[in-house]
């Protein structure tokens, strides 16, 4: 799913009323800034690496080099190595692996399912409505990290219930931006013809209301993968991850924190990884979403 | 208003019985033999007794319909019996009641950092909305969104702990032993939990903040030649504050996540290391007894804020 930057924007006025953060003066103009290029160089850098891993000339993320003890970083092992004598570099780049498939997946299904509910309820209101937004309030009251442990902990913890896991902490936010677009835009002249026509309701939803609600609800993802990294990283930290001897980023953290007063090094440099990694996110998601969301005051 | 509470209290039962009966049937999510998993056969401290598993399954009525046994379940809990812990014989009520403080101290401390940190960071970047202060908060606050929290966590232990030496790394001293010393075992916590907190308390203050302050009445107070901080903090912070309340609420959520993380990272004995714990030791009356709680509280916090809100703002009880 790439959604590439059509040269759609919006007035001068719509933009900046849709302001929050202002990194880089281009903001107020159509032009890209520094706020887009730098995580999105960034990010493909790690994608470029993740998925050429085994391709690329780096070490092996498993193989122990015991003359290598928990070496600070240098030329041959660029972010130091671990407890085990394993090169950081190459396990932060397979960590990678689970924690951006699942980054990626989790918010996918939950966009699918909560644009699903929330035209439900933006539709038809009524009994759907109140059904939908309170199954959504029994979602919330759990707190995420704690549902999503306790989902796996019963369940078992591999990567296909980690999917499905945060699939459902990413479904509420979902249905309540898929909700609110579907109520401004069912109640529009083109919908009131279509119905006039004697379009069924879910021709209308299918093809007057979901192309209108898609792009706003797109605009959100990139945030909602950032969520699930963090997410994701604080699971495997709590080792109720993926478990080892897969690398996963919070599962190195952890795995660091306990020499972190001799060797920072060790939780540090998985760390930065994941901060980068979330920060650029929220960067490029920041700047779709003042392009294609509908205002968050609406939510 | 009392409509109102009325209709907020019609929506939250409903809630409150669904999360108890999700947190109830979570435990038969489990494969396997419900009552040899509790008896903790297949870990370290595994009661390898027959008889045992045998009293579990008499004890939980296993052989009763679901119904039958979430009904029964709930009147116990009600009654703050949730079962005991067949592996060390506690009563899981008592091992809350001795956790429970730890977890409301920290989350009451960092909600109150939390709030300390979001309403002087949202006013004066509401007051130089655009400019270089405005661009400079905002900017950190972009950036501590981007922390989740158990990388704060360690930085601080790190930086605090480690480099500085001012606060202990671990450890929980009690309240009654040495208030100093109490403070500063959760400070490094508290904190952790509030620098996750503030960015998403500052923006929203600072977006009402911003509509406020073009209001008719704040043009008076500027026409009398009221100084600035007495505009912002007397007149337009009380107006511009009933989001930021909701958002405590709802932000609960988040904060119970953190909380389970940075209680593990600084060993604070609270109800998140308790129920990392209970999971690795596969204690499930623990973690359903844990859970339930934490959720229930979730949906009645949220009920108590919203109809505080409806009490300030009496605009939206229609």
């Amino acid at each position: 799913m790439t959604l590439g930057l059509p040269s759609i924007s919006k007035s001068r006025e719509a933009q900046r009323s849709d302001e929050f953060l202002l990194i880089g003066k281009n903001t107020r103009s159509t032009s890209l800034g520094l706020g887009f290029w730098l995580p999105g160089i960034w990010m493909f850098f790690l994608l470029f690496t993740v998925i050429f891993a085994d391709i690329l000339p780096i070490q092996s993320p498993t193989e122990s080099d015991f003359s290598n003890l928990k070496s600070r970083p240098n030329l041959t092992y660029w972010l130091g190595t671990d407890v085990l004598a394993r090169d950081i570099f190459s396990r932060v780049i397979y960590g990678a692996r689970v924690s951006l498939t699942v980054a990626f997946l989790a918010p996918v299904f939950g966009m699918i399912i909560g644009l699903g509910l929330g035209m439900l309820a933006g539709y038809f209101k009524g009994i759907a409505e109140s059904s939908i937004m309170g199954l959504i309030d029994i979602i919330l009251a759990f707190p995420n990290i704690v549902l999503a442990m306790v989902i796996l902990f019963f369940a078992g913890a591999d990567i296909i219930n980690l999917i499905v896991v945060l699939t459902v902490t990413s479904i509420p936010a979902n249905t309540r931006i898929a909700r609110a677009s579907t109520l401004s835009y069912s109640e529009r002249e083109f919908v009131l013809a279509a119905r006039a026509q004697g379009a069924s309701d879910l021709r209308i939803l299918l093809y007057e209301i979901l192309p209108n609600i898609l792009l706003p609800n797109l605009a959100y993802i990139l945030s909602f993968m950032s969520i699930i990294i963090m997410i994701e990283g604080s699971l495997s930290f709590l080792g109720v991850g993926i478990p080892p001897p897969t690398p996963t980023w919070g599962g190195m953290i952890a795995e660091g924190f306990a020499d972190i007063n001799t060797d920072p090094h060790l939780s540090f440099m998985p760390a930065s990884v994941l901060f980068l990694t979330v920060l650029s996110l929220n960067l490029i998601g920041d700047c779709f979403r003042r392009r294609y969301a509908i205002r968050e005051s609406s939510l | 208003m009392l409509i109102y509470i009325r209709r907020k209290l019609l929506h939250s039962i409903p809630i409150i019985f669904a999360v108890t009966l999700l947190s109830f049937l979570s435990v038969n999510l489990l494969p396997g033999d419900v009552a040899e998993t509790i008896a903790g056969i297949g870990t370290d401290n595994a009661v390898m007794d027959e008889t045992v598993v045998q009293d579990i399954r008499e004890d939980l009525g296993l052989d009763r319909p679901v119904v039958v046994r979430y009904l029964s379940w709930l009147g116990y809990a009600v009654r703050g019996e949730l079962g005991k812990s067949y592996q060390t014989g506690q009563s899981v009520s008592e091992a809350i009641a001795l956790r429970l403080p730890v977890t409301i101290q920290l989350l009451l401390m960092a909600q109150i950092l939390a709030i300390l940190l979001a309403i002087p960071a949202g006013i004066f970047s509401a007051y130089r909305a655009g400019k270089l202060p405005d661009r400079v908060i905002t900017t950190l606050a972009f950036s501590f969104l981007a922390a989740p929290s158990f990388i704060v966590a360690i930085s601080l232990a790190f930086i605090f702990a480690v480099l500085l030496n001012w606060f202990p790394a671990t450890g929980y001293v009690q309240f009654s032993e040495d208030l100093i010393g109490n403070i500063k075992s959760f400070t490094l916590p508290a904190l952790a939990l509030a620098l996750i907190e503030w960015p998403i308390l500052c923006r929203v203050l600072r977006n009402d903040l911003i509509s406020t302050l073009q209001e008719d009445f704040i043009s008076l107070a500027k026409a009398k030649g009221l100084r600035p901080f007495h505009i912002l903090f007397r007149h337009a912070l009380r107006p511009s504050s009933f989001t930021l309340i909701t958002i405590v609420g709802i932000q609960l959520g988040n904060l119970i996540s953190g909380a389970v993380i940075v209680e593990s990272i600084f060993a604070l004995p609270g109800l998140g290391s308790l129920l990392v714990a209970s999971i690795h030791s596969r204690e499930i009356l623990m973690v359903q007894g844990i859970v339930s709680l934490m959720a229930v509280a979730y949906v009645v916090i949220n009920l108590v804020v919203d109809i505080l809100y409806g009490a300030l703002d009496p605009r939206i009880l229609r």
